[in-house]
């Protein structure tokens, strides 16, 4: 009986630890404007990291989706670009891994910065597809009035606790 | 009046605050002093220019009708009436009462999120599109009755806009799929086809086509893309006002290296100033540089380029129609719409 999985067994990566670059506050993730005087890499990456992967229950981070390599950004022109690497190749959840990753960041950053979601080149069947959907503004805008794609959404997003 | 040799400036007249959400689209009463903007919070809002003062201030809000974001609006040619697009699927068609708009119809048949709608010139008809890949025609008929004339098909993504040629019934729509198609009913029967379709090949846009806009005499037309692209195209419409046959549309020139985010917006103005409005939360204004080099054929230069003019994504940009003074609406994600006058400074 299939399970329906897209991937069925994951590769499963132990995390390294993390060097503590700066104190966060504890109350959210927002990154402040004061707060933060100048993002970069690290401080984008570190929202990204723990984004539940939507069909397993590790994260984004866990399963290499997401790595320190991932994340580009030119803080003085306000511009960051997200990298991601599916597990498989015909990933259907390419689309849902990326619209995660672009509403955390859409919560957290400042509301001055452009964000671009791609997948790393030559790891999706259709490639040039899913960026083009990822980076549609209107596609997204409308994608997030649907309930229940909302709900998975949450669901990747929300805390987990060990 | 040559716009190039004066020192211009986009002066910021007013900022609209009221939207709660991201602002997708404003419109300018054709006849009075009346803005329309319809926003990511479902609703729409009424501006209205005050004669004494010659403020804007919000004179009504549409809402509790449209369940989703209203993508785009439009006001009939007489200025009565005001189409709202939405995600919800529906257009909304309103009618200003004086003190108060009363939604008279609602029309139905988009699978899902309808982009954008549009009246021909003489507000017998009016063309809606959707994220289901259709362009609608739907004829206005007396006592607010409004029939579907036509679904037509031919676009493979998502279509993005609709707009009819100022003078001619002929449709243009642009769309997710890189192009933009243009429909007519050659036996004027109300049977639309698909006559054109402006691809790469046609020296088109390469990514999603967001906006159509015309200048005043129709012979001309400008779209902006994903592309970072603005394109020029042309044709010989007097042999269509001659009833000689359909005059295709030729590219003219492509403008490039203004903006290096997505142009979500473009507008041409009654007396020739394209404007761009932008991702780069900038708004890009273009005149014909009336220098026509023989290879290369007519050229546009950048008149000024507008940066920060909103501290988001613009998502439209629009020319009054009024002959007193350049005035210009933005909308923005940041939930504002913006006045702006084009003002030679001393």
């Amino acid at each position: 009986m299939v399970s329906g999985l897209i991937n069925e067994n994951p590769i499963v990566y132990e995390i390294k630890e993390r060097r503590d670059v700066r104190a966060y506050s504890s109350n959210t993730d927002e990154l402040s404007v004061d707060a933060i005087d100048q993002l970069e890499v690290f401080d984008i990456l570190f929202v990204c990291l723990d984004i539940k992967d939507p069909e397993h229950p590790y994260s984004l981070e866990q399963l290499k989706v997401l790595t320190e390599d991932s994340v580009e950004v030119d803080d003085s022109k306000s511009r960051v670009r997200v990298t991601f690497t599916p597990t498989v190749e015909h990933c259907s959840m390419a689309t849902i891994i990326g619209l995660c990753v672009r509403v955390k960041l859409m919560r957290s950053l400042p509301s001055r910065y452009k964000i671009d979601i791609r997948v790393a080149p030559g790891t999706h069947a259709t490639e040039a597809a899913v960026n083009k959907q990822l980076n549609d503004k209107e596609r997204v805008a409308a994608a997030l009035e649907n309930p229940n794609l909302v709900e998975m959404v949450d669901e990747c997003l929300s805390p987990s606790f060990e | 009046m040559d716009l190039m040799e004066k020192n211009l400036e986009l002066i910021e007249v007013q900022k609209l605050e009221g939207h709660t959400d991201r602002v997708w689209n404003a419109a300018w009463n054709p006849v009075s002093p009346i803005l329309a903007s319809c926003s990511g919070d479902n609703s729409v809002r009424i501006w209205e220019q005050s004669s004494l003062s010659r403020s804007w201030s919000c004179k009504t809000v549409l809402e509790e009708t449209h369940t989703r974001t209203v993508r785009s609006c439009s006001w009939s040619p007489s200025g009565k009436l005001l189409a709202t697009a939405s995600f919800d699927g529906t257009t909304a068609i309103w009618e200003d009462l004086g003190d108060e708009f009363e939604c008279i119809s609602t029309l139905e048949g988009h699978e899902n999120e309808v982009k954008s709608v549009s009246w021909n010139a003489s507000g017998s008809y009016l063309a809606t599109c959707s994220r289901d890949k259709s362009v609608w025609i739907w004829e206005v008929l007396g006592g607010n009755e409004y029939d579907c004339a036509s679904v037509l098909n031919g676009h493979t993504q998502d279509v993005k806009m609709v707009l009819w040629h100022p003078t001619l019934d002929v449709l243009f729509s642009c769309s997710y799929d890189n192009t933009i198609k243009v429909w007519w009913s050659e036996d004027d029967d109300g049977d639309y086809q698909c006559v054109q379709t402006l691809d790469e090949s046609s020296n088109g846009h390469s990514s999603t086509v967001w906006a159509i806009s015309f200048n005043a005499a129709g012979d001309k037309m400008v779209t902006c893309s994903d592309d970072l692209t603005l394109k020029i195209w042309s044709a010989d419409i007097s042999m269509m006002h001659s009833g000689e046959g359909y005059a295709p549309w030729t590219h003219l020139c492509t403008l490039s290296g203004y903006h290096d985010r997505t142009i979500f917006s473009t507008h041409w103005s009654s007396d020739d100033i394209i404007a761009s409005g932008a991702g780069d939360d900038a708004i890009g204004l273009f005149v014909d540089s009336k220098q026509h080099d023989s290879v290369n054929g007519p050229s546009y230069n950048l008149l000024l380029k507008k940066e920060k003019s909103h501290e988001m994504d613009i998502n439209s940009v629009q020319w009054s129609p009024s002959k007193e003074s350049r005035l210009l609406a933005s909308a923005s994600d940041d939930g504002m719409v913006k006045i702006w006058q084009l003002e030679t400074i001393p």
